[in-house]
């Protein structure tokens, strides 16, 4: 039965992952640029979240709602700030103005908020499932949270493969020169992607407080590189591969944290990593690269 | 007039050149003290409490502080700053030690070592004596290598890891991890709060894992099983969900939590979402919880730490009176801790004969031998002695918070 609640709580804390490296892995196959900036918005989306909902006591829906609309105004503002002057220049120049902004948010973050960590009051009010007399108790944000991610999942493959902007986006990822050919607007295109990626970011933010209730502004940093290495384990660029990733990565986390050691579990999900790159280079689903001369 | 002027603006030039060679390479005593006359000279204005009373016969002596005034421990440093303050402020108005008079100031370390360092310098060029510092560990055990090489009187409050007082002119007023593990232990068992006990500790910092080391090694002496060992890291900070589940599987009555306030308010929310309510049972690190913002304090009721302070006890009244009216807030462990470092400075100063002129190192020589003869009655405990190896001799308490408020045991 515990094993089960393992089971249960790293698919949570994977789907978490998940919905941040969607972010990534959007912006990867299409802008082909990281965006090391993407953890800090999560934490943009949680004070937000946190101002309106402890600080004003505004409904958590409003909360929710405005955390959307800033992190989508930011993310596209900063891709049409720091990103799009450097769309010619190399990558290695696209990735240190990431890491810069990145910075620049957690800084500003640090001026306005201070580093004194908050409790994060959860948005979700949905009262824990008790399972089996009570031997299996799965909380309410648990549940709320697996959900979110399942349902963003669709809503974002069905938007890809139904819509025309979706397969802009796609043209853009496959030939950013012949998508330009054949009228696509690679910038509004790019643009769409970012904004998309940071309204994903704000509800990450909004789960990821509630469920480990601290908010500082390094809140966003670490489960960053843990979704961006998710977006990596499963085929950078790949939608699906982003859910597998992060599910597969929260459930490692937890396991090895209870059954083999609650201070290694950080080096057994990088191992794991380093592993499964040697053996599929492009991460599970990513797709086979074929160099041509 | 106008070569009146540029005489004064060359004196100042000349001063402020002192101060810089003094500031910059300040390893020598000579060169501090160079240092520390120009400061007294030209930063006159700086002056607070003692600014006025410069002039009294055994001249001030400048005590520096260092602890997190901003970050997730500002609430320690904050405190042991405010605690100084109000212990100087009393000394002063009281005449001095045999007349010596007091000055203080504080430097920000954000709970980090390399700007402990940067602020022991920043306190060196202002021309401190003396360091009450630093409030935590870590930053602590980086700054006593440099007061060993300045060979600077130093006394920390809070600083609790076994390195903080490894060299002989570093004193401390709180118990040392090992002690607080080993004092935690004998609490537990001696008044019979649990047998199965399971801890959650961080093992990435060495106040932690200390403490943790020696509970675990002094468990079995008091009939106390260890059902549970967790650990986690700065990085893994904000999920405990398994390592509460694997407490609550082992059948865990107490769970022991040998951490940092901000970590265990986390521990307590997500603990009360699975239903789990064992006893939990912190140490000096815990204290500060209630101040956490947004954190629902109902959360806290029941929790025990290991404290040597309680706003609450009798003997502290009247402290409490005077730091809620200059601060504002209810002082905490950490504002006793540092409150009783500077009477303790006080007490060594007036026995040893010491003067503001000495310089820094006959200083630290004159307090070693001072500290470990002097006895006072302190926040903290009554009766505190010092070894010459800088431990504390006092007995150790514990407090249960009730309705919001720390009650002794």
């Amino acid at each position: 039965m515990s094993f089960l609640s393992y089971l249960i709580n790293g698919i949570s804390l994977g789907s978490i992952y998940a919905i941040i490296a969607l972010g990534y892995t959007m912006v990867y196959g299409i802008a082909r640029m990281l965006n090391f900036a993407h953890g800090d918005i999560i934490m943009v989306g949680g004070f937000v979240i946190f101002t309106i909902v402890s600080t004003l006591s505004l409904p958590p829906a409003l909360g929710i709602l405005a955390a959307v609309v800033v992190c989508t105004v930011l993310g596209v503002t900063i891709e049409r700030v720091a990103y799009r002057p450097l769309r010619g220049a190399s990558s290695l120049a696209v990735l240190i103005t990431a890491i810069g902004v990145s910075y620049l948010l957690q800084n500003v973050a640090l001026l306005i908020f201070g580093s004194n960590a908050r409790q994060f009051t959860s948005v979700v009010n949905v009262p824990s499932l008790k399972l089996a007399g009570g031997a299996l108790s799965i909380s309410g944000v648990t549940m709320v949270t697996i959900v979110t991610c399942l349902v963003i999942m669709v809503c974002l493959t069905q938007f890809i493969s139904r819509t025309k902007v979706g397969q802009a986006m796609l043209a853009v990822s496959e030939d950013r020169g012949a998508a330009t050919l054949m009228g696509i607007d690679v910038n509004r295109t790019i643009a769409i992607t970012f904004a998309i990626g940071s309204a994903l970011a704000a509800i990450a933010g909004a789960l990821l407080c509630s469920a480990y209730p601290s908010l500082t502004p390094y809140t966003g940093s670490m489960p960053g590189i843990k979704a961006f290495v998710a977006a990596v384990f499963g085929g950078i660029g790949s939608i699906p591969g982003a859910l597998i990733g992060g599910i597969l990565l929260g459930v490692i986390e937890n396991l090895s944290k209870a059954y083999i050691s609650s201070q290694l579990s950080d080096a057994i999900v990088f191992s794991v990593l380093i592993v499964v790159l040697l053996v599929r280079p492009t991460g599970i689903l990513g797709r086979k690269i074929t160099e041509k001369v | 007039m106008k070569k009146a002027i540029s005489l004064g603006l060359a004196a100042v030039m000349a001063a402020s050149l002192t101060a810089c060679g003094g500031g910059s390479a300040e390893t020598t005593a000579a060169g501090s003290e160079a240092a520390s006359t120009a400061a007294e000279g030209s930063e006159s204005e700086s002056t607070e409490a003692a600014g006025e009373s410069a002039a009294a016969e055994g001249g001030t002596i400048k005590l520096g502080v260092i602890g997190p005034l901003t970050g997730p421990a500002a609430a320690y440093g904050i405190a042991v700053q405010n605690g100084a303050d109000l212990a100087v402020k009393e000394i002063n108005a009281a005449g001095g030690a045999n007349g010596v008079m007091f000055e203080v100031k504080a430097e920000d370390d954000e709970n980090d070592s390399e700007k402990a360092i940067n602020a022991y310098n920043t306190l060196k060029d202002w021309g401190m004596q003396m360091l009450v510092g630093t409030t935590t560990s870590k930053p602590c055990i980086a700054v006593a290598a440099e007061t060993a090489n300045d060979n600077m009187f130093q006394i920390t409050p809070s600083g609790s890891a076994v390195e903080c007082v490894a060299n002989d002119n570093v004193f401390r007023v709180c118990f040392a991890d090992p002690d607080q593990g080993t004092a935690s232990a004998k609490y537990i068992g001696e008044n019979k709060l649990a047998t199965k006990v399971a801890i959650i500790y961080d093992s990435s910092t060495e106040y932690s894992s200390g403490i943790r080391e020696s509970f675990v090694k002094e468990a079995p002496n008091y009939g106390i099983e260890v059902v549970a060992d967790e650990a986690f890291t700065a990085d893994t900070n904000t999920d405990f969900s398994v390592q509460l589940d694997k407490a609550k599987e082992a059948g865990a009555e107490l769970v022991f939590l040998p951490i940092y306030y901000q970590e265990a308010s986390v521990i307590l929310k997500q603990a009360a979402d699975k239903d789990f309510a064992p006893i939990f049972f912190g140490c000096d690190g815990m204290d500060g919880i209630l101040t956490v913002e947004n954190f629902d304090t109902s959360l806290a009721e029941g929790l025990m730490l290991l404290t040597p302070f309680s706003v609450t006890e009798e003997s502290s009244k009247a402290f409490t009176e005077a730091y809620v009216a200059a601060y504002g807030i209810e002082p905490n462990q950490f504002a006793a801790d540092s409150y009783d470092a500077v009477y303790a400075i006080a007490a060594a100063v007036e026995k040893a004969g010491i003067t503001a002129d000495m310089s820094v190192s006959d200083m630290c020589d004159a307090m070693k031998t001072a500290m470990t003869e002097i006895s006072i009655d302190g926040l903290t405990g009554a009766d505190m002695t010092w070894n010459a190896a800088g431990e504390p001799n006092k007995a150790p308490k514990a407090a249960k918070i009730v309705n919001g408020e720390y009650v002794m045991e």
